[in-house]
């Protein structure tokens, strides 16, 4: 039997399962107490108090990440505002159990409404409310073994920080759960653990206790009772993946020696040293708000020009695209009058249209990086939609002697028209997950909207098409500096879109680096174009790899 | 009745880490301590993380944090300090 769910962290975990059934009941709707109302009162407020100790000394045992998690859930389990609930709840009849159960509802679901991040801190909540309903029934519950005789793939509807903070890998070679996300804190906490895991995994509480069970991290898919062989295999293709993608070196290129520089998108000069190591040939995408952001006064032209000579010095001989402020009604900046609370931030003014209307903070930065005087230095503007705004932007920059100036590719008018606005410019870069949300009509920040944001969306790549191909015409670079870059497979296809650099997070660009290596420049065109001939965002993704065999030994 | 206006840095926003040590700090202090959201809604209790997490503040957002009584302002700086941090 096969169950398939969402891999969060990368690896093969296989061993016994042991399934961690919690099950702590629905407290009866309208269950009542006998007795005086205080004594009901006392007694839920001492459960409460005794699951925050525990959860607060089980953080102090587990240390790290996890000590964090704890200790908010300690303060949840607290907090005044349940107690006042629990406290009125008891008051108008309702027994000890039900009365947390309720009160722990309501903030359940503004939590669960929220969706996202937020949405996901809901099961904190639950995790909380059944420890204390558990105590209150004077129930045990199920702990996950500590000293096992034999590692096991811990198995669960969800777990909590609870359930993992004292695990440790000699103890948990897999993770599987039912529920949870990319943010969950099981993800969260396997991923620091280094441990394989698998989450949003219907049917796994299914598993039998004990049967042989194998989690693979990277493709989501669990193996109920595998066949030795298949372990095996699976054990080794993983190494032989690790492997390949450490084994490919030296600059990015394809298979038959076609250059295409892997860059690295840097939120702060802390993250440069990590770009170095992983091979990065400079920078794809400076974002520059840790500059401007959270403070009082803009920041001396001293101060960006340090940072701008921290990147230039990190690649000797690297280029170092430098995107200028991206602030809007979501970002904030303190020494400008705020913007009005937008009600989509993401529509409203931001980016170029905010350095136009307030252009000082803008003129300050790109007279900081002119002084800089290097050949190497590129800047680029966020959130441009038309040729007249590019026009307006390159101008701003070559007056300032700023000499290779780009914009980025963002919003759907922009890839529409790209030969226009390339026309107004050296460079292009796509961010595709902008590009996604805005071609799309799909909030990024909503986890129920990313089947929409899905980067193999046929449409999002044909707008890449678009702008490799206008930029292709006017013999100009096009860099992509999304998240689509720092998949292996779709990183071939925008390669054979037309893409001629690859910017992204510095984790990423080894794997990137293999992908590459193992195939050629044809290769990487015939998987763009059979992708863009499907219809959905899985069938482009399976046509694509189809025709990139390499991706076989490690992807 | 004092108040600062703070931007939240955090990556994560005003939940889970800086939530937790704001709150542990405001459950100290012996006044009210209340956060809004600037131009709308109600302020909530800074002594509760429920509240404070259902205010659902990200990274960029402002917050208005308002107490009042002796010691308030040494209070408010220190709060000020916890919600605007990286």
């Amino acid at each position: 039997m096969n169950l398939r769910g969402v891999g969060v962290s990368p690896g093969i975990g296989h061993g016994p399962a042991y399934v961690l059934a919690v099950s702590v009941p629905e407290p009866p709707e309208g269950a009542t107490y006998t007795g005086e109302a205080d004594q009901e009162k006392e007694r839920a407020m001492s459960a409460l108090t005794q699951v925050a100790g525990e959860l607060e000394a089980r953080g102090n045992q587990a240390g790290g990440e996890a000590e964090d998690i704890l200790k908010a859930q300690a303060l949840m389990a607290e907090d005044p505002g349940l107690v006042v609930k629990v406290r009125s709840l008891i008051d108008r009849g309702l027994a000890a159990p039900r009365a947390v159960y309720e009160a722990f509802g309501k903030y359940r679901d503004v939590l669960a409404g929220a969706g996202g991040y937020l949405g996901e801190r809901a099961a904190d909540l639950d995790d909380i409310r059944d420890r204390v309903i558990a105590l209150l029934y004077g129930m045990a519950l199920p702990a996950a073994p500590t000293a096992p005789a034999e590692p096991y793939v811990l198995v669960a509807r969800d777990l909590a920080p609870a359930d993992t903070a004292l695990l440790s890998r000699e103890q948990v070679v897999g993770f599987v759960t039912e529920e949870g996300g990319p943010t969950s804190h099981t993800a969260i906490i396997a991923r620091a653990m280094g441990v394989p895991a698998v989450v949003a995994c219907p049917g796994a509480t299914g598993i039998p206790q004990g049967v042989p069970v194998m989690a693979d991290g990277t493709s989501g898919l669990v193996h109920v009772e595998p066949a030795d062989v298949d372990v095996a295999d699976a054990v080794g293709a993983h190494t032989a993946r690790q492997a390949t993608i450490f084994a490919a070196r030296g600059p990015g290129r394809t298979a038959d020696g076609r250059p295409i520089p892997l860059l690295a998108n840097i939120g702060n000069p802390g993250e440069l040293d990590d770009a170095v190591r992983a091979g990065a040939e400079g920078v794809g995408l400076y974002r520059t708000e840790f500059l401007f952001l959270g403070r009082a006064e803009p920041p001396s032209a001293e101060e960006q020009r340090r940072a701008y000579r921290a990147a230039l010095d990190a690649f000797p001989g690297g280029r170092v695209i430098v995107r200028t402020l991206d602030s809007g009604a979501d970002k904030p900046l303190e020494f400008l009058p705020g913007p009005a609370a937008e009600p989509n931030p993401a529509l409203g003014e931001r980016g170029l249209r905010r350095a136009r209307r307030f252009p000082a903070v803008m003129e300050a930065q790109l007279g900081a990086l002119a002084a800089m005087e290097s050949e190497r230095l590129a800047v680029m503007a966020p959130m441009v939609a038309t040729p007249e705004e590019a026009g307006w932007f390159a101008e701003e920059c070559r007056s300032r002697g700023l000499r290779d100036v780009g914009v980025m590719i963002e919003i759907p008018s922009a890839a529409l028209r790209a030969a226009d606005l390339i026309s107004q410019v050296d460079f292009v870069s796509v961010g595709t997950n902008d590009l996604a949300q805005y071609a799309f009509a799909a909030d990024r920040q909503l986890a129920s909207m990313s089947a929409l944001n899905d980067p193999w969306q046929p449409a999002l790549l044909d707008l890449v098409a678009m702008t490799a191909a206008a930029a292709s015409e006017a013999g100009r670079p096009c860099g992509i500096c999304g998240e689509a870059a720092a998949d292996p497979a779709l990183a071939c296809v925008l390669v054979g879109l037309g893409a001629s650099t690859l910017s992204m997070g510095a984790a990423a660009l080894p794997a990137v680096r293999a992908a590459l290596a193992a195939h050629t420049t044809e290769q990487c065109d015939e998987a763009a174009e059979a992708a863009r001939a499907q219809v959905t965002a899985a069938e482009a993704q399976a046509a694509a790899r189809a025709r990139l065999p390499g991706l076989a030994t490690f992807g | 009745m004092g108040e600062r206006k703070v931007t939240v840095a955090a990556e994560v926003g005003l939940h889970a880490r800086p939530a937790a040590t704001f709150v542990q700090r405001a459950k100290q202090a012996p006044m009210d301590i209340t956060v809004a959201r600037p131009y709308s809604g109600d302020p909530v209790n800074g002594k509760s993380i429920l509240a404070i997490m259902g205010l659902d503040v990200r990274q960029g957002e402002t917050v208005v944090i308002s107490a009042e009584g002796e010691g308030s302002e040494t209070i408010l700086d220190e709060l000020a300090a916890i919600a605007g941090a990286p």
